[in-house]
């Protein structure tokens, strides 16, 4: 596989409050262009320390990093980030916020204009441009946040649980129209979640990481085709296949990293 | 107040009760005098509002006025340009800024009243003694304000321009700048009747016109009637400016949420 995106040997450490914590240690992993990705380990494992590394928001402190074949040193412009709390900025409207990423880029005025609508009407937030993120809902700034990043057309995207803070309906359709989105772009996505259900629901690949330090588990293929109804997938029979082998790897490492705050608290 | 978040209605009511409160005192105010109070040390609206007018059709009123607002709008503006520069410098010269500290609180400790015989003394009984003694009120506030406000910026958003493929002059133009803008805006504000209290010190401690040395001469003289004039003069002055304030902040900030957040909670 020719991989878009590859991590060898990663760690990462902290030192808070004079402790060392190894967030990541020895991961591996390769990502194939137009792949959709999704991760999901223990909460602590140090999922949200990958996407800042591969980012160039951190710099590792072991491995390398490479993206198209050249190492990721600093910011790339060609892979976007969503973060999990929805940044967009409180002084910019709707619009002037998807239109941030080509204005720093000098692009006309007029163009930012129209690729920023655009985007806006297809995610169903027309009639809202105007507004600032104050009088949008959760899930209106969530979409707000997605295609502000897709507006300057990354080719890889990177998402820390984009959907998390959302409540089940306004994730599922939002799923819906990320995946319709995908299918039209061919992004390649790397996608963060805690949701194993909609790790599967959306992913050609599951990665498993372990609990802290982090690292691949387990790498399980989603053989579910596309397009893919999201909205009856639980009842599709490799979807509960697929589920159950992952849960399988991950209740382990969940049960572990349990075991460790108990430990140390 | 946000007049349109009220309804027409509701402003008229709020407006006549307001003038209704103010009228009440002037009117307790004035029947008090002469009989609960000695006129000569308290005076009353009617004779203020005749001194006023006396002192208007005279011309002295408005070339008083003049000189101190004109104190006034130079020494806030040169406080005020000069804090939110240095307070931009200091925001991204952290080291600078560590060593500068305890100066800076220092000099912000410094009683302004203390200062004001020593800027006469360096820069005359004139204007320029006031406007600076005014700008050095505004200038530490609007300093705070701005380096306060730098330094709180969310580094996320920060982080997402970078990754967004903003330069560092981009971010701080279109993010640290307008995320900051509240601080700022708000020391601006609280500014303004500084600069005004630093240029009426100055005409108390020396000068030969201003609203200030007209108050302090009247005082002199136990012409409480003038004294009171006067203050009340100064008092529509900051109201008027501080209403054009409120106008420029509701532009700036238009972005932030009021008292509409039921709306916004109403989309959710």
């Amino acid at each position: 596989m020719d991989s878009i995106l590859s991590l060898r040997g990663i760690a990462r450490e902290f030192v808070t409050r004079g402790r060392v914590v190894h967030a990541l240690a020895d991961l591996s992993l390769g990502v194939a262009p137009g792949e959709f990705l999704t991760i999901v380990g223990p909460s602590g494992c140090g999922k949200s320390t990958l996407l800042n590394l591969i980012s160039g928001l951190l710099p590792p402190s072991a491995g390398e990093m490479h993206y198209g074949g050249a190492p990721i040193i600093g910011v790339n412009p060609a892979i976007g980030y969503v973060t999990q709390a929805d940044n967009l900025y409180p002084w910019r409207t709707l619009r002037e916020n998807v239109e941030f990423p080509l204005e720093v880029r000098g692009v006309g005025k007029a163009e930012r204009r129209r690729r920023a609508v655009e985007l806006i009407e297809r995610v169903g937030l027309g009639g809202f441009e105007d507004h600032y993120p104050h009088e949008l809902s959760g899930g209106m700034r969530q979409r707000g946040n997605i295609i502000r990043t897709l507006s300057y057309d990354p080719d890889v995207i990177l998402m820390d649980e984009p959907f998390g803070p959302l409540d089940a309906q306004t994730r599922l359709i939002l799923q819906d129209q990320l995946l319709h989105l995908w299918d039209a772009a061919r992004k390649t996505i790397v996608f963060i979640t805690h949701d194993l259900g909609e790790a599967v629901a959306l992913a050609d690949r599951v990665v498993v990481m372990t609990a802290r330090p982090g690292r691949v588990k387990s790498i399980c293929p989603v053989p579910i085709a596309r397009p893919r109804d999201l909205f009856h997938i639980h009842d599709d029979e490799h979807f509960r296949r697929t589920y159950d082998r992952l849960w399988e790897d991950l209740e382990s490492e969940v049960r572990r990293a349990a075991e460790t705050w108990r430990t140390s608290s | 107040m946000a007049d349109e978040l009220l309804g027409r209605y509701a402003w008229l009511r709020l407006l006549a009760w307001r003038l209704g409160f103010g009228f009440a005192i002037l009117l307790v105010w004035e029947l008090a005098a002469g009989r609960l109070v000695d006129p000569f040390w308290f005076s009353s609206p009617l004779r203020i509002l005749r001194h006023l007018v006396d002192w208007a059709l005279e011309g002295s009123l408005f070339r008083h006025l003049l000189v101190t607002l004109r104190e006034t709008f130079f020494g806030y503006a040169l406080g005020g340009v000069s804090g939110i520069a240095v307070g931009v410098v200091l925001a991204r010269l952290e080291f600078v800024a560590q060593v500068l500290d305890p100066f800076i609180v220092a000099a912000n400790g410094i009683p302004r009243v203390a200062l004001a015989p020593l800027f006469i003394i360096w820069f005359g009984i004139g204007e320029l003694s006031k406007i600076i003694l005014a700008s050095t009120l505004v200038f530490f506030l609007t300093f705070y304000g701005t380096f306060s406000g730098l330094r709180a910026v969310e580094p996320a958003y920060k982080e997402i321009a970078r990754v967004m493929g903003a330069s560092e002059r981009q971010i701080f133009a279109k993010v640290s700048l307008p995320a900051a803008s509240p601080w700022i805006v708000a020391a601006l504000k609280v500014g303004l009747p500084f600069a005004l209290i630093g240029a009426i010190i100055g005409e108390f401690m020396a000068a030969s016109r201003g609203l200030g040395y007209m108050i302090q001469l009247n005082t002199n003289q136990f012409d409480t009637t003038g004294a009171v004039s006067g203050i009340l003069v100064l008092m529509l002055a900051v109201m008027f400016f501080n209403g054009f304030l409120n106008r420029l902040e509701r532009y700036v900030l238009r972005w932030r949420p009021r008292e509409r957040t039921a709306q916004a909670r109403e989309l959710q």
